[in-house]
């Protein structure tokens, strides 16, 4: 287990004049979720198909489980879930899994893998009449029937209803507690934020942050509350810790902020006494995490879904 | 939920079971699609009896129409399975990215071909079963000598080895929808020009040994003369299908692209 599930190093891949990946160096350690964040072009895909085998890179190294990504060795071992596509569209589902199933030495049983992500009702169906994410979910239960070390997931979730988003990420939370490394892309934040053990925030094809989810967002927060307009903001601050920060945005709605620091006992006591003072009621009184959002919005002063 | 462990044991199965496996479902989507199924079955059975109940076509004496027609049926047979329904299946399949998909599994290129070559031969064999039965129901009554039993399925081999390679090297380089309407326009015209059903000796000399050295005609050719003339080895066609399929084999490995 001393070898990363993926080892990337200096990793550049040109399309003609375009730079889709540009020096990422990247390391997903074995029997974790790691995800690679980005907006649409950052270079995800690019990236994951080059871990996969499809594409060879221009600069750096990629090494899969301590070998050549896509080698002859390596395929039994690594699922691969392409962003689309992938499967003839006149074959059954049940169909097309079992086909993959007769490929590996240790399959899991075509029946009871489609019965766990919900398409034993359309077993029958040709792939090109199921729904979208019917579709990834045949695509990952593809990815997975060969019992692999390694998956490797392309946008697991897009098209999906929220019942469906829940049964993948089930799902890969199974696979994580069966020691199945995991690498996905995705541009939510939530995914990333509830399933991953690592996270790679990418944007033009370089690496804008990574680490644990916790430690992106860092224990920074923020104190929101409701009340009247117009409440004396200066006198707030004056009853605060120093480096406090508060806003009233929009009217009626109260943000205090503690910047590189997190938001207290203390803080709290001392908010809620200054409203008692006032004779203001605090309605909706809550304290947030900065999310991976805010996390990119600042590290790139733009929209991740843009 | 059916809980399922996830616990990791990758291997690949052995070889001829991941090719087994592999043709098997080729096969049975080739037999469930119905342009293919017209293609390599409904149309060369409809040929084979029109062209010898009625005399639609005249083949100038000394042979039955059954007779002639045989041979030149089997031969657009193996054209239309080797080379046309596999040229657009494999098209599709290319831009399906199936191809593509296929290679992340443990089967590898080399595995995929030769289940692709043995999906080829299962429709070859059920198509000649039908053939010859039809054929045979109709009155045909070949005139080989005993070693026709080897140059028979020589020549459809080769013919088999060279129609293949041309398929995918098409399939592999042009667009399915392209490869789609070449694959049949190539169909139609060696199924004039071909020696199938119009006799090559009808056209003028210069054209007719042209048409001869095509891999249809070559193909048709040497089956007409093994089963109607009784010829042992036609070493002319063998030949010409032997270099057709070396050239073309070498020219799919070279241009073909997986994705």
């Amino acid at each position: 287990m001393s070898t990363p599930a993926v080892e990337i190093s200096g990793l550049v891949k040109r399309y003609g004049p375009a730079t889709a990946v540009d020096e990422l160096t990247l390391t997903a350690a074995r029997g974790e979720v790691t995800a690679i964040l980005g907006p649409n072009g950052a270079g995800k895909t690019t990236t994951i198909e080059i871990c996969e085998g499809y594409r060879r890179p221009d600069q750096g190294t990629v090494r899969v489980l301590g070998m050549k990504p896509g080698c002859t060795e390596l395929r039994p071992r690594v699922g691969v879930m392409l962003q689309s596509g992938g499967i003839p569209p006149a074959v059954p589902a049940a169909d097309f899994l079992t086909l993959l199933s007769r490929f590996h030495a240790h399959p899991i049983d075509p029946k009871a893998l489609l019965d766990l992500v919900g398409l034993t009702s359309v077993a029958r169906t040709p792939y090109k009449r199921l729904s979208g994410g019917q579709q990834q979910r045949l695509s990952l239960a593809a990815a997975v029937i060969g019992r692999p070390e390694l998956v490797f997931l392309d946008e697991p979730t897009a098209g999906m209803d929220p019942q469906a988003r829940h049964a993948t990420w089930e799902l890969i939370s199974a696979l994580r507690g069966a020691g199945v490394s995991v690498i996905l892309t995705t541009h939510f934040m939530d995914e990333a934020e509830r399933l991953s053990d690592h996270v790679a925030i990418i944007d033009h094809g370089r690496m804008v942050a990574e680490g644990t989810p916790a430690e992106l967002t860092g224990s920074a927060g923020q104190l929101r509350f409701r009340a009247a307009t117009g409440l004396d903001i200066e006198s707030l601050l004056a009853a605060l810790p120093l480096s406090s920060l508060a806003k009233e945005s929009p009217a009626g709605h109260y943000v205090v902020e503690v910047p590189d620091g997190a938001i207290d006992p203390m803080l709290l006591a001392a908010v809620t006494a200054w409203c008692a003072e006032q004779g203001v009621l605090a309605n909706s009184l809550r304290i947030e995490s900065r999310t991976l959002e805010d996390v990119f919005l600042e590290l790139t002063g733009k929209e991740l879904r843009a | 939920m059916t809980a399922i462990a996830f616990e990791p044991a990758p291997g690949a199965a052995p070889l001829p079971r991941m090719i087994a496996a592999q043709s098997a479902a080729e096969t049975r989507s080739l037999l469930r699609n119905g342009e293919q199924l017209l293609l390599t079955l409904i149309i060369p059975l409809l040929l084979l009896a029109a062209f010898s109940l009625e005399p639609l076509v005249s083949f100038g004496g000394g042979i039955s129409r059954i007779d002639f027609m045989t041979p030149g049926v089997m031969a657009l047979a193996v054209m239309s399975t080797a080379f046309t329904s596999q040229a657009i299946a494999t098209g599709f399949e290319r831009r399906y990215g199936v191809l593509k998909r296929l290679g992340a599994t443990p089967l590898s290129r080399g595995g995929l071909i030769t289940a692709k070559t043995a999906t080829v031969i299962a429709v070859e064999l059920l198509q000649a079963v039908l053939i010859v039965i039809v054929a045979l129901i109709i009155g045909w009554r070949p005139h080989a000598a005993v070693a026709a039993i080897v140059t028979v399925p020589l020549l459809i081999l080769l013919g088999t080895a060279a129609f293949s390679g041309l398929a995918l090297a098409m399939a592999g380089t042009l667009r399915a929808e392209a490869t789609l309407a070449a694959a049949n326009l190539v169909y139609i015209v060696l199924l004039g020009v071909g020696g199938v059903i119009f006799p090559l000796t009808k056209f003028p000399d210069g054209a007719r040994h042209f048409f001869e050295l095509l891999p249809t005609g070559a193909l048709s050719t040497g089956l007409r003369s093994v089963l109607a003339d009784g010829v042992a080895f036609p070493v002319g066609n063998t030949v010409t299908l032997l270099v057709w399929a070396i050239a073309a084999i070498a020219l799919a490995a070279r241009v073909f692209k997986w994705e």
